[in-house]
């Protein structure tokens, strides 16, 4: 079976006609930290119902008369990226249950740092207002200028660190 | 105009989360198909050895972008009622720096990690859950920080209404900017080939 990906400016033009077709049949573009957002709003609210409602933060999506914040459109759309990457996955015989770590680094810390990792994206994406799919991707194309901001501001700062996490991946 | 088709009622929220649900299939079906369910093949464009990602990220962009701008230019879409994501300078440069260092450590970015997953990695499993402790923690500690959240406030403002340029030189100024990038990461990336060749020699 072929493994090899998709010719990487074919890919992008076919991600660039779904990102079309989604601004021009909805109006707004695509995403992903969002949804993780409502997962994290919804459990919270679900343990502490009191506590979620009472925040400013999580206030603002739970509460009387508020749809249940699973009830999103990012949420729908998030779970479409899985079965989409799944299913390319499966279609490449790419699927397997590995650990992407650099040779140098034991797999137990490679976690390490992906949680860490993912910690200051939670975090940086809210004080972003998106991540690199819904701020740079989505808002570029659109000629946001929060897309453009986010998106130096991401790409600038990780090639100027790279070299202090190159024992992570070379 | 006729769209964007659900800002002129075409059909109501439920459908829209249908379509919401169908065009996630597509985003994450072709960001596989690009390699960005491997962190090692993102974090390789750190280290210039492979560009994929900004090729894919930044053909996505001008197919999207020039095609929303032809759209508009015939009439088709009404650009004024596409969301804009709001400016807030400081707080989305200081998030900014917050994204560039966690995919750097991390190796993937949300989108991104959501396909890692689906096809069974379990780096992208234990990023996910940090993504939501992030999350988490930031909803804890809001209150100390939404001073900084709301600051320097510029509102849902196009890169045409800032620099007072037109819509369209833009589109083409960032189009050839792309083309250059393309031509430069090429070079770049055979480079780097001779270099590791020349090295294991």
């Amino acid at each position: 079976m072929d493994t090899k990906y998709m010719n990487p400016y074919l890919a992008g033009f076919l991600l660039g006609l779904v990102l079309l077709a989604t601004i021009f049949i909805t109006g707004r573009g695509l995403g992903a930290s969002g949804a993780i957002k409502s997962i994290v709003v919804a459990t919270v609210d679900g343990i502490a119902s009191k506590h979620a409602e009472g925040s400013h933060f999580y206030g603002t999506y739970v509460g009387p008369g508020k749809d249940n914040p699973m009830k999103s459109w990012l949420v729908f759309e998030i779970f479409g990226v899985l079965i989409g990457g799944f299913v390319s996955g499966l279609a490449s015989d790419r699927m397997k249950f590995v650990t992407e770590a650099g040779p140098r680094i034991r797999p137990k810390l490679r976690w390490l740092f992906a949680a860490i990792g993912g910690a200051l994206f939670g975090i940086g994406a809210q004080f972003a207002r998106g991540c690199t799919s819904g701020a740079a991707l989505s808002g570029m194309a659109v000629l946001s200028t929060a897309g453009f901001i986010t998106m130096i501001a991401i790409f600038g700062t990780g090639y100027a660190v790279a070299y202090f996490a190159r024992k992570l991946w070379i | 105009m006729i769209a964007p088709f659900f800002k002129y009622g075409l059909f109501g929220d439920d459908v829209s989360l249908v379509v919401a649900f169908i065009t996630g299939i597509g985003f994450g079906f072709f960001l596989e198909r690009g390699g960005f369910n491997s962190a090692k093949k993102l974090a390789a464009q750190f280290y210039f050895t492979d560009l994929t990602v900004f090729k894919v990220m930044f053909t996505a962009i001008i197919t999207a972008m020039v095609g929303l701008y032809y759209l508009s230019v015939i009439g088709f879409v009404d650009l004024s009622l596409v969301y804009l994501t709001p400016t807030f300078l400081l707080p989305q440069v200081v998030g900014g720096l917050l994204l560039g260092f966690g995919f750097v450590i991390g190796g993937y970015c949300p989108g991104t990690s959501c396909v890692a997953v689906a096809t069974g990695r379990i780096d992208a499993m234990v990023y996910l859950g940090g993504i939501m402790f992030g999350i988490l923690v930031f909803g804890e500690v809001f209150p100390l920080v939404s001073n900084f959240y709301l600051s320097t406030p510029m509102g849902q403002i196009t890169l045409p209404q800032l620099t007072g340029l037109p819509y369209g030189l833009l589109v083409f100024l960032v189009v050839l900017m792309a083309l250059g990038g393309f031509v430069g990461a090429e070079w770049v990336e055979k480079k780097m080939a001779s270099k590791k060749a020349g090295a294991s020699l």
